[in-house]
């Protein structure tokens, strides 16, 4: 038996335009298997971008698809399913997108918990405009607006996620290709808004600059860098200094946007009628 | 029966005539003078069923008003002065994948924060030229409570109809005017819904010109899949980069309402059969152009009004041969000075041009006119 | 009975050469022919789909 991902994309797409050992079409076919471990329908899903690299994910995908501006795919995406909570909406994009200009929209999605799924592809820096640094660039980070190193701390993108209100965040990694599916699977479910952060990799804009001589190298050093949440129970501060933390970090039940505010239409609806 | 009569708030209106529309999304931030739309959209859509958000910001509420448009809905937002700016950005993305919704923007001084309270017509060129790259613009003026309703049900169906952002743009003084005004019955004023493909969802391309200049748009969650995005696209809706195909589809976007003119552009003409001087002004300008009117004809002086409703595409059909038979046009805007510019393109030096521009936050009143309508009669 | 072994398919028109697949498998079944991966020693194949998993190109499928 095979996997048979091109069932989900549409004809001619591929090869995809990311660059060789990019870890987005790992990601890619994390969010396939995950829907069709669910069996989302074609016709009643959405899924949505905004600008970058990861962004360009939607149009692989035979799905109602958008493409949106920079920063924006969350707003977007907020009004589609806030118009039509029956479609299923996922939106993608990367770490710039995501938590530079889409910061705003980023959180007060996490606020709201309207019943979505944000994937977001942190490659820590801006691929498509050549390599700047982003909001998730570690310090010292060579990119090519840090030619002496990155001044700037970067972001914990799991963790902004929890302080904003985020009822289902969960970090994986390209490297960890098997889980991808499985997060999105219990994230996709959860009702509520879940945020998924796949820590990912580009050999092309960051990898170069910073040391890495290969994809395979970025590859290992996601491995090497990162530790489960159930191996960091047993893992002392020392040991778990540097490491970043995977798995389902934070999950609970609260009001759901659309649910709310469809109580708000019965009441007014009873009232005036 | 008798029409249900009130007294209304300009930007209550506006609302109300959205609801009349069929507008049932709406998405917005809070913003002087423009917030009693959301106001009053937050109250009514609920018992309609409808949906009302207010959104993180301008950029945002933008954004869902476009993704809930996508998915079949009438979708209205409300803003002033720097939201506009900040809507910019998805405007030109609505304009360029062709969906229809309409932004009503309550004029404001400016630039930046300006006069939040003070009124202005500063806004009318940024209605046009506001977001980068060359798009299609409707963009109405209306000038009284009443119009404001029939207006902001005119744009939905020509957003509708020519898959489109519409703006509609009352300066704030007709924003916040209070005054009696009929509510339409239903059936009374036309409302014009999307037209739906006419071919399956394998056929289905989101910009088919096979179906003329305005290719239907499917609904999200009815059936259509297919992709939408902010780049140069062909017919199918994916990105491209072939020369001729990003030519002809920049033509044809401007040609939806280009060759629709006569169909959107609205205006209304007071006593210019004879006139010799004529005022060109809209929104609450153009009431105090009346009254100086009524006043120099008292006086003797053959003055006449050209009332602009649709501000874009601008009435140069009209204007043109208005300004060939006139000795004297007189442009009274609440900026200083862009309709006159428009004015003295459409009068190609047939007839003398002049403005009276103001930015104090002070409407331009009937005295004022009046002077300037002496002055061109010497 | 005789030993099935899972089919490796690389395509080459999607195959980017990145190297990931040829180093992520255990048994050293697959090496870089030139441009792209190379099914080289199938005998050796686990069936564990870390190959197909970690390809971001779709250019590997393993069916088993």
């Amino acid at each position: 038996m095979a996997f048979d991902y091109e069932k989900y994309i549409r004809p001619g797409k591929l090869p995809h335009i990311w660059c060789p050992g990019c870890g987005h079409g790992i990601v890619m076919k994390g969010l396939i298997r995950a829907i069709d471990t669910l069996g989302l329908e074609k016709n009643s899903t959405a899924i949505v971008s905004g600008i970058g690299c990861a962004s360009r994910l939607p149009g692989y995908l035979d799905f109602c698809t958008l493409h949106t501006t920079h920063g924006r795919g969350m707003a977007f995406a907020t009004g589609i399913k806030f118009a039509r909570p029956e479609l299923q909406v996922i939106c993608v994009g990367g770490d710039g997108d995501g938590v530079a200009i889409g910061g705003n929209h980023f959180i007060h999605a996490c606020r709201r918990n309207i019943d979505m799924t944000y994937l977001i592809m942190n490659n820590n820096i801006y691929g498509m405009t050549g390599g700047q640094f982003s909001p998730t660039t570690p310090m010292g980070a060579r990119a090519s607006t840090t030619p002496y190193g990155n001044p700037d701390p970067p972001f914990d993108i799991a963790k902004l996620a929890i302080g904003a209100g985020a009822t289902f965040v969960a970090r994986g990694t390209a490297y960890h290709a098997s889980q991808i599916d499985k997060l999105l699977v219990e994230a996709i479910r959860h009702k509520g808004f879940s945020v998924v952060e796949i820590l990912d990799s580009c050999p092309t804009t960051y990898g170069r600059r910073n040391k890495f001589r290969s994809a395979v190298e970025m590859m290992n050093n996601l491995k090497e860098s990162t530790v489960s949440i159930k191996a960091a129970e047993n893992m002392s501060p020392e040991q778990l200094q540097g490491k970043v933390i995977t798995g389902l970090l934070y999950k609970e039940n609260k009001p759901e946007y659309i649910a709310e505010y469809q109580k708000i239409i019965d009441d007014a609806q009873e009232i005036y009628r | 029966m008798a029409k249900k009569i009130a007294l209304l708030q300009g930007n209550e209106a506006c609302a109300y005539g959205a609801l009349y529309a069929g507008c049932r999304f709406f998405a917005g931030y809070p913003i002087t003078p423009s917030t009693e739309v959301a106001e009053v959209m937050a109250r009514e859509l609920p018992k309609l069923g409808g949906k009302f958000i207010q959104m993180e910001d301008e950029i945002g509420a933008m954004a869902a008003v476009i993704g809930a448009s996508l998915t079949g809905m009438k979708t209205l937002t409300a803003t002033s002065g720097p939201g506009f700016s900040l809507k910019q950005e998805n405007i030109g993305y609505a304009c360029i994948t062709e969906v229809p919704c309409v932004i009503i923007n309550v004029m404001r001084g400016g630039p930046s924060t300006g006069m939040p309270t003070g009124p202005s017509q500063s806004d009318v060129m940024q209605a046009k030229w506001g977001t980068h790259g060359d798009h299609p613009a409707i963009c109405l003026v209306p000038a009284s409570v009443q119009e404001l309703f029939t207006e902001t049900v005119r744009a939905f169906n020509l957003s509708e109809k020519y898959r489109t952002p519409v703006t509609v743009m009352p300066d704030e003084i007709v924003g916040h005017m209070r005054e009696r005004i009929e509510f339409p019955e239903p059936g009374d004023l036309p409302v014009v819904n999307r037209a739906v493909p006419s071919v399956g969802p394998e056929e289905y391309l989101p910009y088919d010109t096979r179906f003329g200049d305005i290719p239907p748009l499917a609904a999200f969650g009815s059936g259509y899949r297919f992709h939408l995005t902010g780049l140069n696209k062909t017919a199918d809706g994916f990105p491209t980069n072939k020369a001729e195909v990003v030519q002809r589809e920049g033509e044809r976007q401007l040609r939806k309402i280009e060759d629709n003119i006569d169909d959107i552009v609205l205006y209304e003409e007071y006593l210019l059969d004879d006139a010799e001087i004529a005022i060109v002004a809209f929104g609450s300008t153009a009431r105090s152009a009346r009254y100086a009117v009524n006043e120099a004809r008292k006086a003797g002086i053959k003055a006449g009004l050209f009332r602009i409703i649709t501000y874009w595409p601008f009435p140069d059909k009209q204007l043109a041969p208005l300004a060939a038979r006139v000795k004297a046009i007189i442009v009274p805007e609440m900026n200083l000075g862009m309709t006159i510019h428009e004015v003295k393109r459409c009068a190609a030096g047939n007839s003398k041009v002049t403005g009276i521009f103001r930015v104090d936050g002070e409407p331009i009143n009937p005295g004022q006119i009046l002077d300037e309508i002496r002055e061109a009669g010497k | 009975m005789e030993k099935q072994f899972p089919k490796i398919e690389i395509n080459e028109r999607y195959c980017k050469g990145c190297h990931i697949c040829v180093e992520f498998c255990p048994t050293r079944v697959l090496a870089m022919k030139g441009f792209t991966a190379s099914v080289i020693n199938l005998e050796a194949c686990i069936g564990c789909m870390q190959c197909e998993l970690r390809c971001p190109d779709f250019a590997v499928k393993v069916t088993t």
